[in-house]
């Protein structure tokens, strides 16, 4: 199978997997650990950890849109509460959220 | 004249960057004197794609934006299918173009894109990102002090309207509808293309105004 199922739809909440592998990954820090919404699924895309080692990428890995408050982000956040951001992150970063924030 | 003393090469010495160069510039110079050495591309191949890019200018962005405010079937179509969009104005996008989204901005929502993990831009269709954007200090700030940031920029955005930060972290590159100033009702495409900035496709200032219009105070 050259496709990973997508295991998130949107409007499911999701935290992002606290991970620092030694190789190249596309999640930042600073998302990690935290919990959003996934507001958009783009399609599947070959895997960028992979792909970074010249190997073939595959399977291709679902990749999310992930809508984040920012007052859940950064405590000290100083704009309006309703303030966002967006983070594309691939489905193996993520793991269901039951809870609240 | 002598090579030593012809002023053209003499302001270039003078003018040398004062800081070593970086790591990962020696890698790249030593993997083009390698590849020229080789034969694999030829250094007029080099420079010509160097120039090239360095040539290219946000003007195909500013077409696209002004033909959406104008047309707003158009503007569907290029939220819906970017680059079909896009090749609609006479347009190429490279084949090996990431692919693009458009978001749009409204009276209630703001959108500014950064890449915080290094400098993913929409290329094909604003040429090179700007210095300021690949810088770290955008690239940290943007992110946790939007309108902070907005502000160094003269964009003052009101607490009622959302500021929603877009990080490019993978295969999407994005691009920003501004919001069409007030007082172009009667402009053609070509005059509003004229008010569509790279900034204001990126998302961190609004299009200009047009000319002779009152400037509000901030």
């Amino acid at each position: 199978m050259t496709e990973a199922r997508a295991r998130f739809a949107p409007g499911d909440r999701v935290r992002v997997r606290r991970e620092y592998p030694p190789t190249h990954f596309r999640t930042p820090l600073y998302a990690q650990g935290k919990t959003g919404v996934v507001e958009h699924l783009y399609g599947a895309y070959r895997n960028p950890e992979d792909l970074a080692y010249a190997r073939d990428g595959l399977p291709k890995a679902p990749l999310y849109r992930v809508r984040f408050e920012q007052t859940h982000l950064w405590p000290e956040y100083a704009g309006a509460a309703h303030d966002t951001l967006c983070i594309d992150l691939y489905d193996h970063w993520l793991e269901p959220s039951e809870g609240g924030l | 004249m002598s090579e030593h003393d012809h002023p053209h090469e003499h302001a270039q010495r003078d003018f040398q960057p004062d800081e070593e160069p970086t790591a990962s510039a020696l890698r790249a110079a030593a993997i083009e004197a390698l590849l020229t050495e080789k034969g694999v591309v030829a250094r007029e191949e080099v420079t010509r794609v160097v120039e090239a890019t360095r040539a290219q200018t946000p003007q195909a962005g500013a077409a696209v934006v002004a033909r959406a405010w104008s047309d707003p079937a158009y503007k569907e179509r290029l939220k819906a299918r970017p680059f079909e969009a896009i090749a609609e104005l006479g347009y190429d996008i490279p084949i090996e173009a990431p692919q693009l989204y458009v978001v749009e901005n409204s009276p209630a929502q703001r959108n500014v894109i950064v890449c915080t993990l290094c400098s993913c831009y929409p290329r094909a269709l604003l040429g090179p990102p700007p210095d300021w954007y690949k810088s770290l200090a955008y690239r940290s700030r943007v992110v946790v002090e939007p309108r902070a940031v907005l502000r160094e920029f003269g964009t003052v955005v009101p607490d009622d309207v959302e500021v929603k930060v877009w990080d490019s972290t993978a295969d999407l590159r994005f691009l920003v509808i501004p919001e069409r100033p007030a007082g172009t009702e009667g402009l053609g495409e070509d005059a509003l293309a004229g008010l569509v900035t790279r900034d204001s496709m990126i998302g961190v200032s609004d299009a200009l105004a047009p000319e002779g219009a009152e400037v509000r105070a901030g």
